[in-house]
């Protein structure tokens, strides 16, 4: 499947802004990614397996914070950033 | 070489031993929030950062050619997923080189006020048990709600250049704590210390020790600048003194940062700060100066030429620092970013950056003089 990498964590993916990645649900598709591309994964997700705080995934067009959603092969996975203001 | 940490990224400034001309370098890591960078003193050559952003949590970097190339520690500081608080890392506050007979080993202390070790040059990070699972843990540290504005955190990781096993720590807010047993056990160290909270109470712990600095030379002195004055305690004493109490009392003895003298214990600066009324943390009636003692602080001299009339910045307890030329040089850096040298022990200062983000650290580092 498809996943659209936002571009603070572009320096994960060598600048890609889409990969791909195989997994049933977006746990899986995050240690997948992870395998990939070191480090992602803690990025998005701490080490208590919570999706961190100014972290979006949407699955298609729908917005989740369940990382144990079941996913497609033809699915795709989206992560963003909030928009969540800033100094 | 000045390693600065912003808000918005890593800066440099280099400069030969003339100290004269210096060379702004960067941004590196644009945008990053730079908590602390530091070279490792023991090879020259390794450079660490705390690092993080407010919405991709902490992380660690490093890089062995001076900043010119960088990674990410494979394994960050985190906690273990069976953490048994669940606790979650928010911030790597202050990194700190272990003692010359472990080369590889560097401390973070860390937001919530946890420390971790590293035992391989920062590429990968462990919580350290000793500390993070202590049975005093949660009654000493900030939990599981910070207290302190911008948030609890554990800084001043001082470990005793002549016994690798004594360690000494301070929390914003909690105290200073020490162990003899290489961080396995540790015991506040606080008496003598005026509490925030209960100026009339001794407490044994719950001070907010602002910067802690244990002397190179003399391991047994500590320093502390406190959110309630500026303390000294020597090998052998039961008790802090307050020595700040022979600051000028129109100026106070309240702040941030303490630098010491790397080769005279009793040499200290500290940059004092307005803390009346709601505390503006700013130089007490904007008059921007630092303060001097050369007798282990039974006097203290102003030290303000070549600084501005008028100036309303802070300087944080990281962004205060001296190199070891035979003058010593003292620099410090500001909020409003820039950054002040002085090349005779503060005698004249002069602005050698300006225009950078917000400060939080500065550290001086000589790639050439390595301990080994």
């Amino acid at each position: 499947m498809i996943v659209h990498i936002p571009s603070p964590l572009r320096s994960y993916t060598n600048g890609a802004s889409k990969v791909a990645s195989e997994g049933g649900t977006i746990a899986a598709i995050l240690l997948d990614l992870d395998g990939q591309f070191r480090g992602l994964r803690f990025r998005i997700v701490d080490e208590q397996n919570q999706l961190r705080r100014h972290m979006r995934l949407f699955v298609n067009d729908e917005m989740t914070r369940d990382l144990n959603t079941a996913l497609c092969p033809d699915d795709e996975l989206t992560i963003m950033q909030a928009l969540s203001g800033g100094i | 070489m000045l390693l600065i940490g912003t808000r918005k990224g890593v800066f440099t400034l280099r400069s030969d031993a003339q100290r004269s001309d210096w060379v702004l370098g960067g941004p590196i890591f644009l945008g990053h929030i730079a908590q602390h960078v530091v070279l490792d003193p023991r090879n020259g050559s390794r450079l660490l950062l705390a690092a993080g952003t407010g919405h991709l949590g902490p992380t660690v970097f490093w890089s062995d050619d001076l900043g010119v190339s960088w990674q990410e520690s494979a394994r960050p500081p985190r906690f273990a997923a069976d953490d048994r608080l669940n606790r979650t890392l928010e911030r790597v506050f202050w990194l700190t080189p272990g003692h010359p007979s472990q080369p590889g080993v560097w401390w973070a202390g860390c937001t919530p006020q946890a420390l971790f070790r590293s035992d391989d040059g920062g590429e990968t990070w462990e919580p350290f048990l000793g500390w993070n699972d202590h049975p005093m843990w949660e009654t000493w540290a900030e939990w599981p709600d910070p207290q302190t504005p911008d948030g609890s955190m554990l800084h001043s990781i001082n470990i005793d250049p002549t016994d690798a096993a004594h360690m000494v720590i301070g929390l914003s807010g909690g105290g200073v704590f020490e162990s003899h047993d290489a961080g396995l056990d540790w015991k506040p160290r606080n008496a003598g210390v005026e509490h925030p909270m209960r100026p009339l109470q001794e407490l044994e712990f719950g001070h907010d020790p602002h910067c802690v600095r244990m002397h190179p030379l003399r391991p047994g002195r500590v320093y502390q600048q406190n959110h309630c004055g500026i303390y000294r305690i020597d090998d052998g004493d039961a008790r802090w003194t307050r020595i700040g109490d022979a600051m000028p009392r129109e100026i106070g003895d309240i702040g941030f940062p303490i630098e010491l003298h790397p080769k005279d214990a009793d040499v200290a600066w500290v940059f004092p700060m307005d803390g009346t009324d709601v505390w503006p943390r700013t130089s007490p009636g904007g008059i921007p100066a630092v303060y001097v003692t050369r007798d282990a602080g039974a006097t203290w001299q102003e030290q303000r030429e070549g600084l501005p009339a008028r100036g309303w910045f802070t300087v944080k307890r990281q962004a205060m620092t001296t190199d070891s030329f035979d003058a010593v040089g003292v620099y410090f850096a500001t909020t409003s970013g820039e950054v002040w040298a002085s090349t005779n022990e503060g005698e004249h200062w002069r602005r050698i950056a300006a225009h950078l983000p917000e400060i939080y650290s500065l550290e001086f580092s000589d790639p050439a003089s390595a301990l080994c």
